[in-house]
């Protein structure tokens, strides 16, 4: 019997050694940006990153850069979190809006209709990405953020999230607010939103994380810089003129806390939304 | 007029409205009009029938981009879905302690954007012997590599930074799957005798398949279009003997930097076709046909 236990405590502590060290190689990439941002940028040019620790060289002066310099890096972070904000609420609301008429109704057509969303959850946005940014050509809605959230706010992956939701959702609750007067959109936006809370949170962190880190259609779409995004701004200090790389490795491991935070305070629906899409069929 | 957009009828298509119109302008239009411009040479405004898919066939620099796209395909594929299926199971294990610490951490990876995570690797992958990658191998006696300017090593790069940023995705995906099996199964299989490694190729790996499916679906899908990291990588869409354009890369090129529209959409199509047949194969083994048509 007491074998048995030491053999667990072995186990134990084996478990744990190998958990840390998967732990400390996750952490080594943003340690080594966080110890970046107190070097000199262009130190980052000859040496590349590392986890080399020189007194004599660190300093706040990248951090006096980014918070009293001349540059655009707070109007594009302003940029970045309006484009998200708008992002989440019209996509919650428009996605939250069809996955309820998919679960609370049967009408004809349904069926194809939901194939649809699920074909569309395994198609790639790059295979309709250059069609449809020269569609946005004629339709006269390049360099706008229109072009980035329309397309997108009615949302496959999300309105099969929502349906999922609401799936289970008794009946009886509609016939009660029907008999109680309220219109089917009043029995949405009444009886239902309230209910749907925590999936509108799951949902929101998955939706605004992607747009916080939205590149590629962005990157198509905005011509002006003072549209940029915190994405698209920090990749125009890739080439290492002036002060871009001490702007660059501050700024960017700035643009992390913003979300960090909200992971602290909210982990829990973070990793609801992340899994979300692979709860049991 | 207003009382039929009220009626139960009509209700439902007022719910879906939103849905239906994105189909059609978002996806239906552009997929039609991609299409139609495959078939055409944009720059001289002609059409040209099916010489943009002959001359993909045979062009060898798309083939490659086909090529580091299966590959960094497979890779994570290899990589992403055995480890974490191991580690959520070590993780679920009544002998691990404060198995939540660790959740958290294995995410915060996934918090970063791709430009920020692309960077980092950039230059910890850097050239110079400071680089962190090259200290480390200069530790283990081996001298300088040029990481991003060597085929495999650069395609190791690429797989650890998709390691980086996924693994610990992939393990809540596995640890959600695990945590719903009963815990009587494994009760009654250790009464019966089995040891751990019969639970778990007894019961975890069979009864996590769902979970398993969905992660191959979804590393399908981003390992074939993938193209901001070797962006981020290799500052821009241009590495040394295209070791890091991918299919999306190709598509990139031709259709923006070149402005060879048509090429470009037909490189888009076969992109859809080949997501398309692997996306079938891929459910056709898994047995998920079956499953729904019982």
């Amino acid at each position: 019997m007491k074998s048995q236990k030491n053999k667990n405590r072995l186990a134990t502590v084996m478990l744990i050694v190998l958990f840390a060290i998967l732990a400390i190689l996750t952490i080594i990439p943003i340690y080594t940006i966080f110890l970046a941002s107190f070097k000199p940028g262009g130190d980052l040019l000859q040496y590349g990153l590392n986890l080399g620790i020189d007194w004599s060289r660190m300093s706040l002066d990248n951090y006096v850069l980014l918070f009293t310099g001349q540059h655009d890096y707070w109007r594009w972070f302003a940029n970045s979190i309006v484009l998200t904000v708008v992002t989440v609420v019209a996509t919650l609301l428009v996605s939250a809006f069809v996955g309820y008429g998919f679960s609370a109704y049967e009408f004809k057509g349904k069926n194809a209709l939901f194939l649809i969303v699920l074909i569309i959850l395994s198609i790639p946005l790059e295979v309709v990405m250059l069609p449809l940014y020269k569609q946005m050509t004629t339709w006269g809605l390049m360099d706008s953020y229109i072009a980035i959230v329309l397309p997108f706010v009615a949302h496959a992956s999300t309105i099969f999230f929502f349906r999922q939701y609401l799936q289970g959702l008794p009946k009886s609750l509609l016939e009660a607010g029907r008999i109680d007067g309220a219109t089917e959109y009043g029995i949405f936006f009444r009886l239902i939103m309230p209910i749907m809370k925590p999936a509108f949170a799951a949902m929101a962190i998955l939706n605004g994380m992607n747009a916080w880190n939205n590149y590629l259609w962005p990157l198509l779409v905005i011509r002006s810089s003072s549209k940029y995004t915190l994405t698209l701004g920090l990749n125009t200090l890739i080439n290492p003129y002036g002060d871009n790389y001490s702007l660059l490795v501050v700024g960017a491991f700035f643009s992390i806390i913003p979300i960090f935070i909200l992971f602290i305070c909210f982990q829990q629906y973070f990793i609801e939304g992340m899994t979300a899409g692979a709860v049991k069929e | 007029m207003k009382k039929l957009f009220y009626s139960q009828k009509i209700a439902p298509y007022v719910f879906v409205l939103p849905f239906v119109l994105t189909v059609v302008f978002f996806w239906l239009f552009p997929i039609g009009n991609g299409v139609l411009l495959s078939f055409q040479d944009v720059l001289k405004d002609e059409w040209v029938g099916l010489d943009n898919y002959k001359r993909l066939l045979s062009d060898k620099i798309f083939l490659k981009a086909v090529y580091n796209s299966a590959r960094y395909m497979i890779g994570t594929l290899i990589l992403l879905i055995p480890l974490p299926m191991l580690f959520a199971t070590l993780l679920n294990s009544k002998l691990m302690k404060k198995p939540g610490l660790f959740k958290s951490i294995y995410f915060i990876p996934a918090l970063t954007s791709v430009v920020v995570a692309g960077t980092i690797f950039r230059l910890m992958f850097g050239e110079m012997d400071t680089s962190l990658a090259n200290q480390v191998i200069g530790a283990f006696g081996l001298s300088p590599i040029k990481w991003l300017k060597n085929e495999w090593a650069s395609y190791g790069v690429l797989l650890l930074l998709a390691c980086w940023r996924w693994m610990g995705v992939n393990i809540l995906y596995f640890l959600a799957g695990i945590q719903s099996i009963s815990a009587d199964l494994y009760e009654a299989a250790s009464i019966d005798g089995a040891n751990k490694w019969q639970q778990f190729t007894k019961i975890t790996f069979p009864l996590v398949k769902p979970t398993t499916v969905y992660v191959l679906t979804i590393s399908i899908y981003a390992g074939l279009s993938m193209f901001n990291e070797s962006y981020m990588l290799w500052k821009g869409n241009n590495s040394p003997q295209n070791m890091g354009l991918t299919i999306v890369g190709y598509l990139y090129r031709q259709g923006i930097e070149k402005r060879a529209m048509g090429y470009a959409c037909a490189v888009g199509l076969v992109l859809l076709i080949i997501v398309m047949i692997v996306n079938l194969i891929q459910l056709k083994a898994t047995g998920t046909f079956d499953k729904e048509e019982r």
